[in-house]
């Protein structure tokens, strides 16, 4: 157990893909620390790495192509990314659980419910067949699932979607894990299924006091649940900041936009604001910041120079050439 | 890009609750009585059930196979003789009977197909040789199963360098014309009692029928090994062999069933030419095959000896085909495509 009381601390984590178009960096140098039974939103554009960070965490990625080029992953005071591969399996769903995006297809279609409930325990905590089940049905009642006893039988394709992420969550805490990876756990659901799922993970996580890393590119729900976050863009961290810190005074370029971008449903006309031009090819990245073709505050430096990462204040950073005015044009008071 | 509101389109905005509220699991408590849904093999059945040809095939397929089964034994029982049985005494008298007739031309049920040239019950040994062939059939199958789904999931699984050897491997064996394997194989280790000849023969026909299988498998699993739930077993910390065996080769059985069902006829035929030439099971044990090379001799005089195991192999044959056509549509309902 580390001492400042860290669960997890990414060092400089750098995730490639070896690719015909090239060498594909699809995170470059992360780090960042999450403290137990706190929770760690992780926001950015589809393609900017926060699945792959999250992969390389519990060394997921498809190797080849994907290669873990370099940095330390210190779970518990171990590095992951050292250990054998006996023992990543016996962490993986036993201490760091993962709940998918897509609750359609994580569930394995041809094996009952039950089945894959039970295959967690009974090879994580050595459980009996019976005493798998009666754990997995006490599961299936906690996450909400009404008549668990005779639904535990069923196969995937009678549950809606809804439940069958109710199941996942399920199986994912089955173990208690100390830290459950949420990969865009809403994003296949209704608004209402949405708001269900959020309030039951945020639910069993205060009661078991699991630290939660939360995937999303949908910045309400980011809002709603983290203590801190990480804005993403092209395999980097482009800010991170407590989550109230940075909805009030972002400190980036790219996070204002990102802000701005969010619908107000107050404001029926008039066109919704979008970030101009598309994320960019990280096969191809170009000197300079990443961001500076879309960016709407762009000097000539942005295109010669990669950004400093700025420390704002205390526990707020960004990746900016010009993070200390766009702070202070937030509002924020720069140490 | 358009960004304007556009009144065509504002139908396709669903907020209202009426479509949320469908959902069961919004009020928990008041989702009700759980209803058993359809599984995927009731479907399957159902579907197979409504399709006549194949229903046709399966009650043949079932009938030779007890036929065959309890056959022999209830002849001897009834009638007192096994099917290598050769009646003592005048040669000329007992050989090579019509159908339905006894020695002094009588009609008589003792021989309802018959007798052989040497005077054994042809219905006997029909039966018996189903036993036979079936019995390669399936078994030959089996192993092709065994060994064709095993090495396919590996190799699709694990990809990379190692599928790339075993598949040129399987390449390399299915340009051998197996026939011609086979038969070499048979008559090099040629057996001198029958069982070990019938050994030799599900060795020989197993070993080189497991390749298409293999195939089959390999191209599923590649399919399936890049679906989420196959990274949600992994990210629990399921094994490499158990995510194969539990979690992957599950998800292929259709096609796997179809393609097997497919086999048991091909095998069967294959067994039969084999034996026809003389090199797959051997007497005083008959197979179809067998029985049929030693009708064809006589086939002028005595065609009944040749018509009766050539029939029924050809409607066993026919049945399996259609029943492993029937459970294709079935199984696999999209690819109907007419």
């Amino acid at each position: 157990m580390s001492s400042d009381g860290n669960l997890l601390e990414v060092k400089n984590l750098r995730t490639y893909f070896e690719t015909d178009d090239g060498l594909v960096k699809a995170v470059d140098g992360i780090s960042f620390q999450l403290k137990r039974g706190e929770t760690l939103g992780i926001v950015g554009e589809s393609g900017s790495g926060k699945s792959v960070t999250n992969l390389s965490i519990i060394r997921l990625i498809p190797e080849p192509p994907g290669k873990i080029a370099g940095g330390e992953v210190i779970f518990n005071g171990t590095d992951l990314l050292l250990l054998p591969n006996d023992a990543i399996r016996k962490i993986r769903g036993r201490r760091i659980a993962m709940i998918f995006q897509d609750p359609m297809t994580s569930l394995n279609p041809y094996m009952k419910i039950s089945r894959q409930l039970m295959e967690m325990t009974e090879l994580h905590l050595g459980h009996t067949k019976a005493q798998a089940r009666t754990h997995a049905i006490r599961m299936l009642e906690t996450v909400g699932i009404p008549d668990a006893q005779a639904r535990a039988d069923s196969y995937p394709h009678e549950f809606s979607g809804g439940m069958r992420q109710r199941v996942m969550i399920a199986m994912a805490l089955s173990c208690e894990p100390e830290l459950l990876i949420a990969d865009e756990p809403t994003t296949a659901l209704d608004v209402t299924i949405q708001a269900q799922i959020l309030e039951l993970i945020k639910k069993l996580k205060r009661e078991t006091g699991t630290s939660v890393i939360l995937i999303t590119h949908d910045l309400g729900v980011v809002a709603g649940m983290t203590d801190h976050v990480i804005v993403m863009y092209a395999g980097k961290i482009f800010e991170q900041a407590r989550t109230n810190e940075l909805f009030a005074r972002p400190g980036n370029p790219y996070t204002k936009g990102l802000l701005r971008s969010v619908p107000d449903p107050t404001d029926e006309q008039g066109k919704l604001y979008q970030i101009p031009g598309l994320p960019p090819d990280v096969a191809h990245l170009k000197p300079g910041c990443p961001f500076a073709p879309r960016c709407d505050r762009v000097q000539d430096v942005c295109k010669r120079e990669f950004p400093p990462f700025v420390q704002l204040n205390a526990d707020h950073y960004s990746l900016c050439h010009f993070a200390q005015e766009v702070y202070s044009e937030s509002g924020g008071t720069p140490a | 890009m358009a960004t304007e509101k556009n009144p065509d389109h504002e139908d396709l905005v669903h907020i209202g609750p009426e479509n949320a509220v469908a959902e069961a699991d919004v009020h928990p408590d008041e989702a009700g009585t759980f209803v058993r849904g359809t599984s995927l093999w009731r479907d399957a059945w159902r579907r197979l059930l409504k399709n006549k040809l194949a229903v046709v095939g399966l009650v043949v397929v079932i009938v030779v196979t007890i036929a065959s089964i309890i056959g022999p034994t209830a002849i001897k029982a009834i009638f007192g003789f096994t099917p290598d049985f050769i009646p003592t005494g005048d040669v000329n008298a007992t050989r090579s009977l019509p159908p339905f007739t006894g020695p002094n031309g009588q009609f008589t049920w003792t021989h309802p197909m018959g007798t052989d040239n040497a005077g054994r019950d042809q219905f006997a040994r029909v039966l018996q040789g189903g036993q036979i062939s079936l019995f390669v059939g399936i078994l030959s199958t089996l192993v092709s199963l065994l060994i064709g789904v095993t090495y396919g999931a590996v190799a699709g699984y694990l990809g990379g360098r190692l599928d790339n050897v075993m598949m040129r491997i399987v390449d390399v064996l299915y340009s051998l014309p197996y026939v011609i394997v086979v038969i070499v194989l048979l008559s090099m280790f040629r057996s001198q009692t029958p069982r070990g000849q019938l050994i030799l023969l599900f060795i020989a026909l197993g070993s080189v029928s497991w390749l298409t299988m293999a195939r089959i498998v390999r191209g599923q699993v590649l399919s399936l090994k890049n679906q989420e739930f196959v990274l949600a077993a992994r990210a629990t910390g399921v094994s490499t062999p158990r995510i194969i065996f539990r979690h992957l080769i599950p998800n292929t059985l259709g096609p796997v069933i179809v393609y097997a069902t497919l086999t048991i006829p091909q095998i069967m035929l294959t067994e039969a030419f084999l034996s026809f030439l003389g090199f797959g099971v051997q007497a005083p044990i008959a197979s179809w095959g067998s029985l049929a090379a030693d009708g064809i001799q006589n086939i002028a005089i005595f065609p009944w000896q040749l018509v009766f195991p050539g029939v029924t192999m050809a409607l066993t044959l026919f049945s399996l085909n259609f029943l492993g056509d029937g459970l294709r549509d079935a199984l696999d309902p999209q690819m109907r495509t007419v």
